[in-house]
């Protein structure tokens, strides 16, 4: 096995485009050395993007933001300005282990881990983030949604990378919230959880509306029939209930000794709901 | 196989040591420099009884390369008492009797410090929750807890 520490993304990507066998990319390692020590894979190499300049920052862009994939979640929480703009997403960043593993772990390890219950995706999803990929043809970027594609697959092709997840700047009378349910009170894999981000009129009416589901089906959904629900609406008690069924309907989740499908399926419904009437106030709606 | 060559700083001194590719930092401390303070409770992230604190963040040893720290700053639990003079955390953690077997007490002293160095005037729920990621199968936390707070009125006051 050998460790190598480029010092640009062009490095990078030609070390894990011209790698014989296997290789991982390392930011935090929070999942890469879980799954080393269990035996789960064995890279013949280690290519650690920590020393990528640029990589480790948040950066304010004239669109919004712009997050480094080695940026540990514990920094998110730390910044004031991107905490302000997107709470929810920061709320779902930091909800992922503890104290110890917010140190190292990073959204963009989260999204490409392929977890389906990874936290920080549903609420990147309805944030309608990006990500942008380095690769050997150049660079692209996509929306966060079309990162993994099954239960630890990625739709990364050899040789690429995702090098930033951006925001962009909150519309105004917006607001997102992540909510999970866990059978403890903290530090947990969700059974299911619901990212919500809304954006409202002068008058509370909601004009546009993402709800994302995780945990709900092999990878994050994205509830079109949910924004449906929401669009040209208040939040009445009529919308949520509406809100509600969608969700649970939408669910195509497993059965297993953490959730059975039934209770996943109602649970998204109503955690679709509490995150909806937190992103309302925080868009300012009444 | 050729070991990577790693420079960095452990507790203020400066460590040259070689390293495996894939050796965690916990079994590089451990294992090559000595430094047993840090212990290997699941070796998954999840016990906290590896913690370190790695450029002025809290991790879990056993989750770092030992390649890693090339350049870092590396603090353990040996470097909390200075000659014989224990730190205040160490102190009261005696005094309190915040300790049975004792194996994750090194990560509860350093994960405290941490803690405390952060905020030095922690709820008893700030303790708590700053602590959630150290696991303890003895005391139940309470004494842990109690030594804590104690800990932060005395460095509060610099005594």
């Amino acid at each position: 096995m050998r460790y190598i520490r480029p010092l640009s993304i062009e490095d990078a990507v030609g070390l894990l485009a011209g790698a014989s066998g296997t290789s991982a990319i390392l930011a935090g390692g929070s999942d890469l050395l879980v799954r080393m020590k269990g035996g789960f894979v064995e890279p013949d190499l280690i290519v650690d993007i920590k020393a990528i300049e640029g990589l480790s920052e948040i950066r304010e862009t004239a669109d919004g933001f712009s997050i480094g994939a080695t940026v540990p979640c514990a920094v998110l929480g730390e910044s004031s300005v991107l905490k302000k703009a997107w709470p929810g997403v920061v709320e779902a960043a930091k909800l992922i282990g503890s104290k110890q593993v917010q140190g190292r772990c990073t959204i963009t390890g989260n999204l490409c881990n392929a977890s389906p219950a990874a936290d920080s995706v549903p609420a990147l999803v309805a944030a309608g983030a990006k990500a942008v990929v380095a690769g050997p043809s150049g660079r692209r970027t996509i929306p966060v949604g079309a990162v993994p594609i099954g239960p630890g697959k990625t739709s990364l092709t050899k040789g690429e990378i995702i090098e930033a997840i951006l925001l962009d700047s909150q519309a105004p009378r917006s607001g997102d919230a992540y909510l999970r349910f866990i059978p403890r009170t903290e530090m947990d894999i969700a059974v299911v959880s619901a990212g919500v981000n809304l954006t409202l009129d002068e008058h509370g009416v909601i004009t546009a509306a993402r709800v994302a589901l995780g945990a709900a089906a092999p990878t994050v959904l994205l509830v079109e029939e949910a924004a449906e629900a929401l669009i040209g609406r208040k939040l009445d008690e009529a919308a949520l209930e509406r809100l509600a069924k969608v969700c649970a309907g939408a669910c195509r989740p497993i059965d297993d000794k953490r959730g059975t499908i039934e209770f996943r399926r109602k649970v998204a419904g109503v955690l679709a709901r509490r995150a909806t009437t937190t992103a309302y106030a925080r868009a300012g709606g009444k | 196989m050729a070991g990577v060559a790693v420079s960095t700083t452990i507790n203020g001194d400066h460590v040259e040591y070689l390293c495996q590719p894939d050796e965690t930092l916990l079994d590089v401390l451990r294992d090559r420099l000595g430094l047993t303070g840090a212990k290997e409770g699941c070796g998954t992230g999840d016990c906290g009884a590896c913690s370190i604190i790695l450029d002025n963040r809290l991790v879990c040893s056993c989750l770092v390369l030992g390649a890693e720290a090339e350049g870092r700053i590396v603090e353990t639990v040996e470097g909390m008492a200075h000659g014989d003079q224990l730190h205040p955390l160490q102190q009261k953690f005696l005094e309190h009797a915040a300790l049975q077997c004792g194996i994750c007490t090194p990560g509860f002293l350093i994960a405290a410090k941490d803690l405390l160095a952060k905020n030095p005037d922690p709820t008893e729920e700030e303790i708590r929750f700053g602590l959630a990621g150290n696991l303890c199968r003895c005391t139940g936390y309470d004494k842990i807890v109690r030594a804590v707070q104690d800990a932060a009125t005395v460095m509060k006051k610099g005594v």
